[in-house]
Parts: C-alpha cells; structure tokens; sequence
C-alpha cells in the first residue's frame, strides 16, 4: 500500500518537483513520437482482435447450430426422398427445424461460381435441407444410421470439419492481434527505458547536486517519472485519436462479405481505445521509475 | 605526533537528535585511499555541537576529501565515519540523503543547478524536503541577510563569484543544520568579501551550529580566532594534528 502511495506521488506530486530537472528536448520528443506511434498501432490491434473476436464467436455459435443435409436422387425419387428425411428429421430429437431449400435458394448458393440464370432444374444438382438445432442438440450418429436406412441418398453435413479449423483460425488471431497489444506494449517500456536514461545520463551533474542536497532516490525519480508520464500520456492520447479516426473511415464489410465482419470496433467496443492513453502513462510510469532507481544506485 | 582530535563545543551548544556526548560527526580510525595511494590514515575527529574549527594543509593533502568524507559523499577505506551517532555504511542512500539535511556544505566550486534562478537553488533543499511553504516564507529574509536580494531570479551563470560563495551558503543553511561544512569558502573571492562570509558563518555558529571550515587563508582564521573560539586543524604528511597555538 505504501508502495502504491509512493508510487502515486510520483505523479501526483508538487508540479515545481519536476523543475529540479532541466527540460530535455530530445527525449521529450522521442517520447511523444513513441507514444504516439505505438498507441495508432495499438488502436488497430485492439480493432483487430475485437473483430477477430466476433468472428470466432459467430462460426461458433451460429455454425454449431446449423447442419446441412444433402440428397442426391435421380430427378423421378428426388421428391419422395426429400418427404422422406424431413419425416425423419420431424421425429429426430434434438431438431428443431427442417426446411428444404427452393430452387431459387439453391440457384442463389451457386451464382458466386456459376453466374445468373443457371438452368438448376436440367442439372443433377443435389437437394439441401437445413436443419437448425435445437438444445442441447442432436445425436449425429444416430441421425446418420436412421437416414441410410429410410433415405440412402442422404448425406448429413454437421459442418464440424470445417467449423472447426475457421474458429480456431479466429481464435488465433485474436490471439495474434493482443499478442501484438503486448509487444507493442515492451516495445514501448523499451523505448522509454532508453529515453528515460539517456535523460538520466545527461543530468548527470544535476542528480548529483540533488543528492548532495539531501534529496533522495525517489524524489529524483519522481521528477523523471512524472515527466515521461505525462509525456507518454499526452502522446498516447493524441495516437489513439488518430487511430480511432482511421478505424472509423475504413470501408464497411459490404452484404457479400456477412459472413465475414467489419475490421472496427462495434457497440461498446468503441469504449476501449480509451483504456489505451492510460495504459501507456502506466507503461512509462514503471518503465523510468524502474530505469531512474536503477541508474540512480548505479551511481553510489 | 597528535592524531586524535576531540573537540568540545564552546560557543552555543545545543542538544541535537543523536547520542549525548557524541559528536554531530566523528571520524574514527578513518583512512582513505584512492588510485591504490593512501591520501591519509588513522585519522580521528569529532564535531561536537557549537563547536568551530578550521582545517588547513597544503593543496593535494585532502581536505576536500575529509569534507567528503564527513557528508558521506566518499566513503572512508578503513575505520568508521558516524553521521548524528549512526555509522554512514549503515545508513543507506535514503539514509544518507537524510543525514545530508542536516548537514549544510558550501562546496568549493558552490554546486548549483545552472537552469533556476538562484532564489529556487538556495530554497532546494527545503523543496526536495517536501517544506515549499516554508521556503517561500524564510527566502527574503535569508536572502537579505546574504545580501543577494536584487540577485533572486538571476540564474547562477550571472553572478558573480563573492555572490555564488554567499547564494552557496544560503542554501548551506536555509534548512537550519547542524553542521555546516565550507570548502574554502573565500577561495574566489576579496578579503572584504571573505569577512562578511565569515561573519555569517561566526552568527551561525553563535546559533549553535558547528563549523568546519576549509581553508588556505591564514588571516582569515586570525580574524576568525578574535570572534570566536576556534580550533584549527591540519592535514599533512596523512595525518590530522592540532594547529592552533601557531597562529
């Protein structure tokens, strides 16, 4: 608790403290620059991740849902099998609704690869049912033994084998995009680490008057911690600005792409690109308290 | 050959926060080495409250560093330096930075940060000690009294070097120490100039302050000797003897 006071005061601490320390411009500036930069590329990391996110989310609910039973008849049984799997989907437990798909339906489903006014009826295209699950869902199993026995020419497709692979592949890059929240994090405490003593080195001679007048190791580095905090904060601020108005003017995922999602943040996912100016005061407050302590009992 | 020193205060003694009958700093036994050559040893002094004593020697004997020694900016080879009764390798930097407080130090070369204004360097000491209000209260008078009130908001660059001599003794004892320490305090500037910077220190001293003194200048500790009781100290050949009853 004492810990956290003192580490408070640091920033909270008489503005003139931080007047023992003369200005240092270049680090002032590789600061703000760093934070800044840092803080956009977090925006669109946070954007990333969050949209990743929802993506993952949506293939695992939406998809784990939803099966897709395919029935490939000759043209004459194609009916009768049909009535036949929706009969047996009415009595299977666990589904809540069967539904066979219209021609237009199925028409709409191969126009991205066989273009408008396909002749459906003069192809041997297969009839798709969709079956949605109820809770707690369906035996497969059980559902694929009835089928070969009542309807031979049906094929169920619980869309698990390429369910799958997408949401962990959403998964893993949300994963990536906070990974890359993190690095962007250590990259930033390094970069201030590296400023924080460089402005060390060169007040050299004035930590040692301050010394000889009775001030002690956290005064001195309050006056850094202070400086590059602020700092940090102000540059982060302004990056995060920038970032979110970036976001905000990238294209929207257009009807075609639905099935994918908007690279943006949604709802209150707007509210966190405001945890990021903080985050980065806080990454430059531990960074130079922790870079000034050290330097400062490298000197005794 | 006189090695040991003890010294008792004569001129305003007054109870300080450390042990009864120690001195506000001792060095005992001490010896100090740098580059692998003994600068001296055995060397064994005690700062008793109020007390007022010169050091002398010739250039490179090590008074600078015996000033060093008793602020604990070096730390002594062998033996014991006791800041306030406590040993300074047991202090600590905090420690250390504390003890510091109560000791002010007019450094040869007055140490000043060259970005504020002398008015903001003499009060240093009570702002880094978290006292500003009380600075801001005491700085005119202190001020007027070093005679550097038109001087306040120059930055030191511009003084001159009688008016950083007097600025560095200010801020010596803007914190009311125990102790004040000055290292060749008039070395840079005119004897009438000199008088009134001991004059200072002969007030401080009267207000129960003990003094340590560094010096080369032997008509300053003759003028010294007719106002106060002093005692004056030299280092030579590694050792620290009694000189008094030559001046």
């Amino acid at each position: 608790m004492t810990r956290l006071r003192r580490t408070l005061h640091l920033l909270t601490g008489a503005p003139e403290a931080e007047r023992i320390v003369p200005p240092t411009g270049f680090t002032a500036r590789l600061t703000l620059f760093t934070a800044a930069a840092m803080a956009f590329l977090a925006v669109f990391a946070l954007a990333l991740s969050l949209a990743a996110g929802r993506l993952a989310d949506r293939w695992a609910s939406e998809l784990a849902r939803t099966a897709t039973l395919r029935i490939s008849a000759p043209a004459g049984e194609m009916a009768a099998q049909t009535q036949a799997a929706l009969r047996v989907l009415d009595t299977t437990p666990g589904v809540a609704s069967a539904r066979a798909l219209t021609a237009d339906e199925q028409r709409a489903l191969l126009e991205p690869w066989f273009g408008p006014d396909l002749p459906l009826e003069t192809l041997p295209v297969p009839q798709l049912i969709e079956i949605v699950e109820d809770v707690p869902g369906y035996d497969a199993t059980g559902l694929r033994a009835r089928l070969q026995a009542e309807v031979p020419g049906a094929v169920l497709d619980d869309h698990t084998r390429w369910r799958e692979p997408l949401v962990q592949a959403a998964g893993r890059l949300r994963l990536l995009g906070f990974l890359a929240i993190g690095l962007i994090g250590a990259a930033t405490a390094a970069m201030i680490t590296l400023a924080a003593q460089a402005a060390l080195a060169a007040n050299a001679q004035v930590i040692r008057v301050l010394r000889l007048v009775g001030a002690q190791d956290v005064t001195i580095a309050g006056a850094f911690v202070r400086r590059f905090t602020l700092r940090a904060l102000g540059g982060a601020a302004v990056g995060t600005l920038a970032g979110v108005v970036a976001v905000l003017f990238l294209p929207s995922a257009d009807a075609a792409g639905g099935f994918l999602t908007g690279l943006g943040f949604q709802g209150l996912h707007w509210l966190w690109p405001l945890a990021i100016p903080p985050l980065a005061a806080l990454v430059a407050l531990v960074a130079t308290r922790a870079a000034a302590l050290a330097n400062l009992r490298a000197q005794s | 050959m006189q090695r040991c020193i003890e010294t008792g205060g004569g001129n305003g003694q007054k109870d300080g926060q450390y042990p009864k009958g120690t001195g506000v700093i001792e060095l005992s036994k001490v010896a100090y080495s740098y580059g692998g050559a003994q600068l001296f040893s055995d060397l064994t002094l005690t700062l008793a409250p109020g007390s007022f004593h010169f050091l002398t020697g010739p250039s490179g004997a090590g008074k600078t560093t015996l000033m060093k020694l008793c602020y604990a900016e070096l730390v002594a080879t062998s033996g014991m330096v006791k800041l306030f009764g406590k040993d300074a390798r047991d202090l600590g930097r905090d420690g250390v930075a504390l003890a510091r407080r109560r000791i002010g130090v007019v450094h040869q070369d007055c140490q000043f940060l060259d970005h504020l204004p002398l008015a903001d360097n003499v009060t240093l000491p009570l702002t880094l000690a978290g006292r500003g209000a009380e600075a801001q209260a005491n700085l005119p008078d202190l001020l007027a009294w070093v005679g550097l009130t038109a001087q306040a908001r120059q930055l030191p660059p511009e003084l001159s070097g009688g008016e950083r001599q007097r600025a560095a003794l200010a801020r010596a004892v803007i914190m009311s120490p125990d102790v004040i320490l000055a290292d060749e305090p008039t070395g840079n500037i005119d004897w009438d100039m000199s008088q009134r910077l001991l004059t200072l220190l002969v007030e401080l001293n009267k207000m129960g302050k003990a003094v340590l003194i560094a010096t080369h200048d032997l008509n300053l500790i003759r003028t010294a000797k007719a106002q106060v009781s002093a005692r004056v100290l030299r280092l030579a050949d590694r050792r620290l003897v009694a000189a008094g009853v030559d001046l």
